[in-house]
């Protein structure tokens, strides 16, 4: 019982950590049809960024420089790189932003070295927020759904009332319909891209101190949350914020299951034996396989259903 | 979705002039004469004194042959049906897995092949994951398409760790290839014979894929590429033309990653990971997708960048990526594209003009080639070089990466030279428009 409530609260957490860079990326994608690959490699130099100037001017100011900083590096992505590319086609653009995570990944390690860096939380969060059954649940992750909440709201006051929110919503859905009626489509391209890194980097502030700050911290999430938007589906921030808490339950979840598809089949497949791989795939515990149910979500769901969870469009 | 960027150079293809058959021979010509040259190049760094030849040689154009079948085998992907995969190591490497287990069964004698012929049974293994993962795969395109391939890339490369059958784990498995049955006798204990093995495999899988654009599939798969309603309308199922193409391409990787087996004698979650399948994607556009030959330029290419570059510097792949970018940006169609472009300017015997403001661009241009690697040596020799106690040495004298001088040097160069580089691009530009539309107006 105290392990499912637990389990349930980090869940939570990891989810609304995934839906924080997922939210930005499926606005991104939904809208110029490119997914960007350098999606999380701006949550990575966020995380880099709040490290270092935690160190300088204080973890709180950190949490306003590291997103504005890497809002303006989207922005400069966006206006110089993917705009330029755009005419060649979605692939060029995919392949312009998958080349651009390449170099952010190999620039901080050789920044910042291969090894984690120390970035800590914050001294006046650093305290057991309530112990339920022997188990502490830590004030900053109280503090990251308060952001995470925080965020989710200003996202949903920012699309829904006002004016350049009600555009993008149009352009999430009928983007051609909107440059017909005589909007500044380039620049709606420009303030999402922006505005998706600036959440990024809010994502890398409040994550990188919850897990580790390193060189590899892009490439071990960067797949995940582009699992999140896929099962989610385009077009759709509801759907992808489903998505973020089903993947981030499942992750936690699937941690703490000490069952393999062996013992739950039972003597349905005990002809196998467990000297071959199948049956070693059997007799593996849920727990180990954990990492590899996102992926396998993502491609059943592409696979049978294109659109995601709640999309308007095909993938 | 449009692929406008792959599609360049069929067109280029379609206006070339009639003296085209002539180049044609030429240049099967130096393909022929490029084989040789890779077949005595050993003998060349061969240690007269030592009796041995050239470890490093050998291993780096081992890695080379292997690339050239792998990135041609990606690009009938990527180039020739417009299928971005990013999960493509899948095929080398669980081919490479397979053919472990092959050795071993025929050093067991269980598995009465000949060296020889063992990367046929590689190319096999290679097709039925083709076949398996294709049968999925190929049932989207686009964006859907790359996300599928790159969720059963990060399956499998997550399996390969955790499972032991098979894969081994995280140590892999390995073998040992001297498995005493050989078609002439050899016993591949030395590396030269497993060169001339991975280079006889080299040619044969080149012109199999070149063979293979030339039948209706080929054609049909550029057909998909270019205009998809089209070709279903034409009464082709494009699935199933993406389905043929993808497994085949799978038996080509599955070829290349046999090779790789028989040459480290070992594979571990490295030949299937994600690292591998971005590679490939980097070597292939780099050397030019639209073009057959791109990629064997690309694989070239890379793997030099990779045994040199890299024991030169912590950060070649930095230069790697930004070639990359820079490609993706400024040259869709990669090497192999600039090549052909020049193409019709030196049939009419004009290449000369191009020579000074190539000249004129090459000053500034190394200017900022400078100040860039000086900013990312001086920035690497800070954290990853000071780790490993490693001292910046230009000129012969000791730079200190802390002053600011050297930085400020760097960035000059960078940016000065930047300046400098636009203008005499925008020259540049100039001339070649013009003599483009010169060729043009008199119908070359």
């Amino acid at each position: 019982m105290e392990i499912i409530l637990i389990s349930l609260l980090n869940g939570f957490v990891y989810g609304m950590l995934l839906f924080m860079l997922a939210s930005g990326l499926t606005l991104i994608f939904s809208m110029m049809g490119v997914l960007n690959f350098a999606h999380a490699g701006i949550y990575m130099i966020g995380a880099y960024i709040a490290f270092e100037s935690s160190r300088s001017v204080g973890f709180w100011a950190a949490l306003i420089i590291a997103p504005l900083v890497c809002g303006a590096i989207g922005a400069a992505i966006e206006i110089y790189g993917l705009r330029r590319t755009h005419h060649n086609g979605h692939i060029a653009e995919l392949l312009f932003t998958f080349g651009l995570f390449f170099i952010i990944e190999r620039g901080v390690q050789m920044a910042w070295g291969m090894l984690p860096v120390p970035y800590r939380v914050p001294a006046g969060l650093d305290f057991p927020l309530f112990s339920q059954y022997g188990i502490n649940f830590p004030a900053y992750r109280a503090f990251m759904l308060l952001v995470a909440g925080g965020m989710l709201l200003a996202i949903w006051l920012l699309l829904t009332r006002t004016r350049i929110g009600l555009i993008i919503q149009a352009s999430l859905t009928h983007p051609n319909m909107v440059s017909a009626l005589g909007h500044n489509v380039p620049r709606v391209f420009t303030i999402v891209f922006a505005g998706g890194c600036f959440l990024a980097g809010l994502a890398g502030v409040i994550g990188g101190n919850y897990q580790v700050t390193e060189p590899g911290m892009a490439a071990a999430l960067g797949p995940i949350v582009f699992v999140v938007v896929v099962f989610g589906g385009l077009g759709s921030l509801a759907g992808c914020f489903i998505a973020s808490i089903i993947v981030g339950m499942v992750q936690t979840f699937a941690v703490v299951i000490d069952t393999s598809l062996a013992s739950m089949l039972g003597g349905l497949v005990s002809w196998i034996g467990t000297d071959n791989l199948a049956g070693e795939i059997l007799a593996v515990p849920v727990s180990r396989i954990g990492p590899l149910l996102p992926y396998a979500m993502m491609v059943l769901m592409l696979l049978f259903r294109p659109r995601g969870l709640m999309g308007t469009r095909d993938t | 979705m449009s692929d406008a960027g792959l599609t360049t150079g069929r067109t280029a293809a379609q206006t070339r002039p009639v003296r085209a058959s002539a180049a044609a021979s030429r240049q099967r010509w130096l393909w022929i004469a490029l084989v040789v040259f890779a077949m005595v190049l050993p003998w060349l760094f061969y240690g007269w004194q030592t009796h041995r030849h050239s470890g490093f040689l050998l291993t780096m154009l081992s890695q080379m042959g292997m690339m050239i079948i792998f990135s041609l085998s990606y690009n009938m992907l990527m180039g020739q049906a417009g299928l971005l995969s990013f999960g493509h190591a899948v095929f080398f490497g669980l081919a490479g897995y397979s053919t472990i287990h092959f050795l071993d069964a025929a050093g067991a004698g269980k598995l009465p092949v000949p060296m020889e012929l063992i990367p046929i049974l590689s190319g096999l293994a290679g097709l039925c994951f083709g076949i398996v993962f294709g049968y999925m795969a190929t049932r989207q395109r686009g964006t859907a398409f790359a996300m599928i391939t790159l969720g059963m890339g990060e399956l499998v490369a997550t399996a390969a760790i955790m499972f032991h059958h098979f894969f081994g784990g995280e140590g892999g498995v390995s073998t040992n290839r001297m498995i005493e049955i050989s078609l002439f006798g050899l016993s591949y204990a030395s590396s030269v014979q497993v060169y001339y093995l991975i280079l006889a495999w080299t040619v044969i899988a080149a012109l199999g894929m070149l063979f293979l654009t030339k039948t209706p599939l080929g054609a049909m798969a550029n057909a998909t590429r270019d205009n998809f309603e089209r070709a279903q309308f034409m009464g082709y199922d494009p699935r199933r033309v993406r389905f043929l193409q993808f497994a085949l391409s799978g038996l080509f990787a599955g070829i290349g990653g046999g090779l790789y087996a028989i040459t480290y004698e070992i594979v571990t979650f490295d030949a299937v990971s994600s690292a591998l399948s971005a590679n490939v994607v980097l070597m292939t556009y780099i050397g030019g997708a639209t073009i057959f030959y791109g990629p064997i330029l690309g694989a070239v290419l890379i793997t030099l960048l990779q045994s040199g570059l890299s024991m030169l510097s912590n950060a070649w792949l930095i230069y790697v990526g930004v070639l990359f970018i820079g490609m993706v940006t400024f040259a869709p169609a990669g090497f192999a594209g600039m090549i052909e472009a020049h193409g019709p300017i030196a049939r009419a015997g004009r290449l000369g003009r191009l020579a000074v403001p190539y000249l004129r661009m090459s000053i500034p241009g190394l200017a900022v080639l400078l100040g860039f690697i000086g900013i990312v040596e001086l920035t690497s020799f800070r954290t990853i070089g000071e780790a490993q106690g490693k001292h910046l040495v230009l000129f012969g004298s000791d730079i200190d990466v802390r002053s600011l001088v050297p930085w400020l040097v760097a960035v000059a160069l960078l940016g000065v030279g930047g300046l400098w580089l636009r203008v005499e691009a925008r020259a540049f530009a100039r001339v070649w428009d013009n003599l483009t539309a010169d060729l043009k107006q008199r119908g070359l």
